[in-house]
């Protein structure tokens, strides 16, 4: 009986590191090209402002807002990055840039831990909030569209 | 007798193999209410921000600067043309209690546990004109990594101690001159 045991025992801790590692094993890479058309449309919004520096003023606002503490930013190239540490960190970018003579192209992603965050929910909750202090409508922006 | 023995040991590992694979699994995914944006409560937003009567936004960030240097600060990096100054701090996080707990667990388990050693605090201040553009918002906010005595990274989290904005803000309205408003 106690001989039994002893093989299940040995049998399971051999391998254990394989099947954890199996577990992790992640699916090969897709095609990126394809999944960053998609995902830039899921990050990006547009706004009826040609003010960018208010819009990044406000980015920075909205991630405080959030609980991020402000990494760096740059007002020429119109970008900011954050983090927010809570069990983990999340690093979040945002960038901002003129699209025709009328509007900006706002661009956010992110990253928890080490894996990108491509979950459309987490994007249109920040844009809810970013709109809401930046008092404008966020447009959803076409991905084909030229100057994207 | 011998072939259900047999039946139980492949039963006992394969459970084992599925386990090992969920938990390999479980680090490849974001947890679905980890990325929840909560919005903030207009206590924090009181806590962490001040209104000063000028409109000069560069003396604001000056003077800022100077009393984190005071508070042993270092800056990190500065956009003045956004109204943003990044600082940070290296710390011990040796924790008296901490460690006698740790002594503690040696004695009564012989195991030793990991207790906290180093910490960095980070901190950004973003100040912006008023709506009515006759004032500047100042708003701060903290946040710290705590690495244990193996090095590995023990804690992350949001400093949220009301005092700690509050003796800020004190210093900082005695650099400006100027009284503190609250905001929000």
């Amino acid at each position: 009986m106690f001989a039994n045991r002893f093989i299940t025992f040995f049998l399971c801790m051999a391998f254990a590191p394989t099947a954890v590692l199996c577990g992790c094993n992640s699916a090969p890479k897709v095609n990126e090209a394809e999944v960053s058309l998609k995902l830039r449309s899921i990050q990006t919004r547009s706004y009826d402002t040609t003010n960018a520096n208010n819009a990044l003023r406000v980015a920075m606002a909205t991630l405080q807002d959030l609980g991020f503490v402000i990494d760096n930013a740059d007002a020429d190239l119109g970008t900011v990055s954050a983090t927010k540490l809570d069990s983990a960190a999340t690093k979040m970018t945002i960038t901002v840039r003129m699209r025709g003579k009328t509007q900006i192209l706002v661009r956010a992603n992110a990253q928890y831990r080490l894996l990108a965050v491509t979950d459309p929910i987490f994007y249109q909750q920040f844009f809810t909030a970013y709109s809401k202090s930046l008092f404008l409508e966020a447009h959803e922006v076409d991905t084909a569209a030229p100057g994207l | 007798m011998a072939h259900l023995s047999f039946f139980k040991h492949i039963a006992s590992v394969g459970l084992f193999y599925a386990l090992a694979g969920l938990i390999g699994c479980a680090s490849d995914t974001v947890p679905p209410d980890a990325l929840l944006m909560k919005e903030p409560t207009t206590e924090i937003r009181q806590r962490q921000a001040r209104r000063y009567a000028t409109t000069d936004e560069k003396q604001v960030i000056i003077a800022a600067a100077q009393l984190l240097q005071d508070l042993g600060f270092n800056v990190d990096n500065s956009e003045k043309d956004l109204g943003l100054l990044v600082v940070s701090k290296d710390r011990s996080a040796v924790d008296g209690g901490q460690v006698a707990g740790q002594i503690a667990v040696a004695v009564l388990f012989g195991v030793r546990v990991a207790v906290d050693k180093q910490q960095k605090i980070r901190a950004s201040v973003v100040t912006s004109l008023s709506a009515d553009q006759k004032a500047i918002d100042v708003r701060v906010t903290f946040q710290r990594l705590v690495w244990d005595d193996r090095g590995q990274l023990s804690k992350l989290e949001r400093l949220d101690d009301p005092e700690m904005y509050q003796d800020f803000y004190i210093k900082l309205s005695k650099a400006l001159f100027l009284e503190a408003q609250e905001v929000g």
